[in-house]
């Protein structure tokens, strides 16, 4: 059995304590998705044939790109998190810059994508799968929002030095965050637009 | 169904139903005097004597044989009730050869019945006495329930989906069915009348009604209609009824048997599998045969659909 | 419990402890874990008196068979806002977040919980949650609280709202969970190992754990029912292909697992309750721990025996009802050794203890006539009766909420420095306890009979059952009012508190009553587990 020191304000264990809870919240977060790949999965066995139909109307090269955006964000966020660990706040500041400018980004091409659905006259109610992919995509987006609002808060933290070598642990912990949220869109990406 | 420990159960299983009951009533009664006991007569006799001072009390914080034992006695307690709560179960739904059909739809604030030769009625269901019920559950607008309290069963009625539910009416006399799934205001007023008759005057009624309503307009038993139904949808452009197969199964024989699926899996031809597919046709391919055939979900309302079942069901 | 480092706490106090700072901002802003929770059982209890009032209605329109004093849609509202208010807002988080909150730190020998900051903000996310529910009351639900799709997809009443204030209270629920969570896991004083530590926070601990993994399931199903009527996305509208009854198996998976969110708290705080009034140590203390962790996670697969008669194969049916049954065992050891723990005790019995025992004694009536639901047969006969009416409230009003006013008598002197009225404590247990039985168990009776559930108007030939059940839920008010009035009376010119006036051992004792802001002037130093009464082997 462990034995922590139950000192209150004893640096260590507040890191261990943000992680853990951190990590609690992203298994929160994995029940929250996984409601609706349950219901994905529910449809998809019930209407194989309207789910092949529907998925070649969305843009699979969009959809890509997107993934590549994602992907690199969640490598400057690595790179972020590194700086700091060596003490480089202004690095950190601008890995952090890269990857709000990255969400941005997608959300963005999210935009292009979903007018053009919205041109073509499919809504949220369409059908089952488009019901399924804005439900999806737009718990994802918002997502993503917040993990932009999340980093650009740690950039005015770390703006104003609050950061160091020694104690960083916003920075670990949104980083963890902004992990996740890629993560989702890693399965949310094959599962609405490859798998026919 | 003479069974002493019935309390007004209507049929036979409802009778087993009753013995389950009081089974587990029984045993709850046993553990509830045990527990209970116990925990009165502790608390009385372990009370504190003396105003100024605890009894000496004794450090026990554990007992490892008993605390084995009272894992192990619930744990075969209640695999036994289970058991026995699953067969009474299973014996429930186990469909009946020769059984009485009715198509029982649940609408707000009332219940629509349907017999499969076409006579129809509002809140009043007629079956013979002695001879199985399977009623078949429908609902068009929001769930509901189906529940007759007499005879001990219930089953919700689904918007979308066809549920089943067996009865065997040994009593002759009137049951009450009430609505069990909250369904919106008038819910507590969405009661129907289960009427089980003797035989011969079923017969008289049905042969009554008969006359009344092929008087009052055109009567058509459902399954005729069915049958104009899957002729101008043009089923049988690719269904054969029997013999050479055409593009997909052939539909004698087809309600009850075993049909096997792609991906290796099988189900039953129920009435809730007919329907999807018609309406779905993609949901369960049939193996060895090409998912071609279009959807009937817009072009064939919910009535229809029934009929063309019961049509399909005729082809035996 | 032997402590070393604790100092005369009683006397250095300035005798109000952590409520000396006076005005709304201090409460408004506190991060003590104290206060947040002190808010919590206001809030709750407020609810708890309100959603009692729609019970008294309800009762008192079923005085008659026919439809008497309100119209049917109005006993539709009634029947949903009492359901609705007690579950989400009141027995979720009265115990979890208001006493949870209030005593976890303490029993655990820390100054607060892991997140203060987070704690703060997981109450006005509860606030804010409560209002819009109170906000959707411009066109009050008539869904019931299961909220059932279709039917809460097409009525007129806000649902759309009214789910964003279900989610917004979900929010806050694993807010609290997850702070629980890793307050438990890093927050416990030197010493205070998991198998030292009270069994109430054992219990808080799998209830947090059900919070954080249940409740986000339910987020969803609400955002999904609020897209279906906003958006028409048919997940659950059959029309367009959609499944009504999988709405039921998202609801039930959170729904099901969350009334262990209601009832291992209670089960706590019994636990905690027991072995101080009988000067015994509890019997069986890992049975007792690792049973709560046990329904936690039994808790997750018996969904499905809300739905026997929802059109599930009798397959999973089965399956379902299988693994209900070994809810029940982990239920019966913990009763089994709270029974054993009274062995040859030295029992006293104040209020307490008395609502504890109550505790035991409802709690067993409900676990007993569990198996009838639990069997399929006999499930298919009482399902949606009021028989499931009585079960529910024997194991949720006789077991939850006796267990809440357990801890409410108990940890009273702790949290106001007050004492009560024993005399008038044990009035009113004694009309609750009458009130209760009489208001409950004849909906057993009504319910084997056939009564359905949620009935504005019935039969005639179930007045009987319907008359005394009403009369029995005005002895049941009369009791909580004398309980109200006594707490108020306490707060007002109760005699001050001793530190520990039970002689209990766990942690909370050793500090002031009530408290100071950060609990502890020296953090405590646990060398053996709290439950050391007796006279121990030599």
């Amino acid at each position: 059995m462990s034995d922590p020191s139950a000192e209150h304000h004893d640096p260590a264990v507040a890191f261990e304590s943000a992680k853990l809870g951190v990590w609690t919240f992203l298994a929160t977060e994995v029940l929250l998705f996984g409601a609706l790949f349950t219901a994905y999965t529910v449809f998809r066995m019930k209407y194989p044939e309207l789910f092949r139909a529907e998925h070649a109307k969305l843009d699979r090269v969009l959809g890509a790109a997107n993934t590549v955006v994602l992907i690199t964000s969640s490598f400057t966020v690595v790179l972020g998190v590194d700086a700091i660990r060596r003490g480089k706040a202004r690095r950190l500041e601008a890995y952090f810059g890269a990857t709000i400018l990255l969400a941005g980004v997608f959300l963005c091409v999210k935009y292009v994508e979903y007018a053009a659905k919205f041109h073509h006259g499919l809504y949220p109610g369409t059908n089952l799968f488009f019901s399924l992919y804005f439900m999806m995509t737009g718990l994802h987006g918002i997502h993503v929002l917040a993990g932009m609002a999340l980093l650009s808060y740690v950039v005015v933290l770390s703006r104003r030095g609050r950061f160091s070598a020694s104690y960083h642990t916003p920075v670990e912990m949104s980083g963890l965050y902004w992990h996740f949220v890629d993560l989702v869109w890693i399965y949310l990406f094959p599962l609405l637009y490859l798998i026919g | 169904m003479d069974n002493v420990l019935a309390f007004g159960a209507a049929s036979g299983q409802a009778g087993r139903v009753d013995a389950l009951f009081v089974l587990i009533t029984v045993i709850g009664g046993f553990f509830f005097f045990l527990t209970q006991g116990m925990l009165i007569y502790f608390a009385v006799k372990y009370r504190r004597r003396r105003q100024d001072r605890d009894n000496e009390t004794p450090f026990i914080t554990g007992n490892p044989l008993l605390e084995f034992l009272w894992i192990l006695i619930p744990s075969l307690v209640v695999i036994a009730i289970f058991y026995y709560g699953w067969q009474v179960y299973a014996d429930l739904r186990i469909p009946q050869a020769g059984a009485t059909e009715v198509y029982v739809n649940g609408r707000q604030w009332m219940y629509e019945v349907k017999y499969p030769d076409g006579r129809t009625a509002i809140n009043e269901i007629r079956v013979p006495q002695g001879k199985p019920v399977k009623f078949i559950l429908s609902a068009s607008d929001v769930l509901h329930g189906f529940y007759l309290p007499d005879f001990r069963v219930k089953m919700d009625m689904i918007p979308g989906r066809m549920t089943t539910l067996w009865l065997q009416p040994d009593r002759p006399g009137k049951y009450q069915i009430f609505c069990t799934v909250y369904c919106g205001t008038g819910h507590s007023n969405m009661q129907a009348q289960l009427i089980v008759m003797p035989p011969q005057e079923y017969a008289e009624w049905v042969e009554k009604k008969g006359r009344e309503e092929g008087e009052e307009g055109e009567r058509e038993p459902v399954a005729v209609r069915g049958e104009r139904i899957v002729k101008n949808a043009g089923c049988l452009s690719c269904h054969a009824i029997e013999g050479k197969e055409k593009i997909g199964p052939n539909y004698r024989g087809l309600y009850g048997s075993k049909v096997p699926l792609e991906g290796g899996q099988s189900v039953t031809a129920d009435e809730e599998y007919l329907r999807e597919s018609i309406v779905e046709p993609g949901a369960k391919v049939v193996k060895g045969y090409p998912n071609v055939m279009p959807t009937y979900k817009t072009s064939m309302p919910p009535d229809d659909v029934r009929a063309a079942v019961e049509y399909l069901k005729t082809l035996k | 419990m032997e402590t070393e480092g604790v100092g005369r706490m009683e006397a250095e106090g300035n005798g109000r402890g952590y409520l000396a700072e006076r005005g709304w901002r201090s409460w408004a802003f506190t991060l003590d874990h104290k206060r947040i929770g002190a808010m919590y059982l206001w809030t709750t209890t407020v609810f708890f008196l309100i959603g009692g009032v729609f019970a008294l209605l309800l009762r008192l329109e079923l005085l008659s068979p026919q439809a008497h004093y309100f119209s049917n849609h109005t006993y539709n509202i009634f029947f949903t806002l009492h359901g609705s208010m007690m579950i989400f807002l009141f027995i979720i988080p009265a115990i979890p977040s208001g006493l949870g909150n209030f005593f976890i730190p303490l029993h655990l020998g820390a100054r607060d919980v892991a997140f203060p900051r987070l704690n703060l903000a997981s109450y006005w996310v509860f606030a804010a949650g409560f209002l819009v529910i109170i906000g959707s009351l411009v066109a009050p639900m008539d869904t019931g609280w299961t909220f059932y799709t279709p039917y809460s997809a097409k009525t007129g009443a806000a649902v759309t709202t009214l789910s964003l204030g279900v989610f917004l209270i979900g929010m806050s629920s694993i807010l609290t969970g997850l702070n629980f969570i890793v307050t438990i896991h890093k927050m416990r004083a030197p010493g205070m190992t998991w198998h030292r530590m009270p069994l109430f926070l054992w219990a808080m601990y799998a209830t947090s754990i059900i919070q954080v993994i249940a409740t986000p399931v339910v987020g969803v199903t609400f955002l999904l029912l609020a897209a279906e009527r906003v958006l028409g996305v048919g997940f659950f509208d059959p029309a367009k292909g959609g499944d009504p009854v999988l709405f039921q198996h998202f609801f039930w998976f959170y729904s099901h697992p969350v009334v262990y969110v209601m009832i291992l708290p209670a089960m706590g705080i019994v636990s905690e309750v027991i072995p101080v009034f009988s000067r015994k140590p509890i019997f069986g203390y890992k049975a007792i721990a690792y049973s709560s962790l046990a329904i936690a996670f039994m808790g997750f697969l018996v969904w499905g025996h809300h739905m026997f008669t929802s059109g599930m194969s009798p397959l999973a049916n089965a399956i379902f009802s299988f693994l209900t049954f070994f809810v029940a065992v982990p239920t019966a050891v913990k009763v089994f050794n709270w029974i054993a723990t009274l062995y040859r005790g030295s029992i006293t019995f104040e209020s307490p203890m008395l609502y504890a025992l109550t505790f035991i004694f409802l709690f067993i009536v409900g676990g007993l006539t569990g198996p009838f639901l639990g069997a399929m047969a006999t499930n298919v006969q009482l399902h949606d009766t009021y028989f499931v009416v009585a079960h529910f409230h024997y194991t949720m009003m006789g077991g939850t909420v006796m267990g809440f006013f357990a801890g409410l008598h108990y940890w009273f002197p702790k949290m106001t420095g007050k004492m009560l009225n024993e005399k008038v404590a044990r009035i009113a247990w004694a009309l609750v306890f009458v009130g209760f039985n009489v208001t409950f168990f004849t909906m057993f009776i009504a319910g084997t009979r056939g009564m359905p559930r949620r009935y504005a108007e019935y039969l005639p030939k179930f007045h009987t059952e319907n008359v005394i059940s009403t009369i029995g839920s005005a002895v049941l008010a009369l009791g909580i009012l004398v309980m109200c009035w006594n707490f108020l009376q306490g707060l007002r010119k109760g005699a001050p508190a001793p530190s520990d006036p039970w002689r209990a051992l766990t942690l909370e004792w050793r500090t002031a009553s009530p408290p100071d802001v950060e609990n502890f002037h020296e953090i405590p130093r646990v060398a053996d587990w709290p439950y050391g009464y007796g006279t121990p082997k030599a």
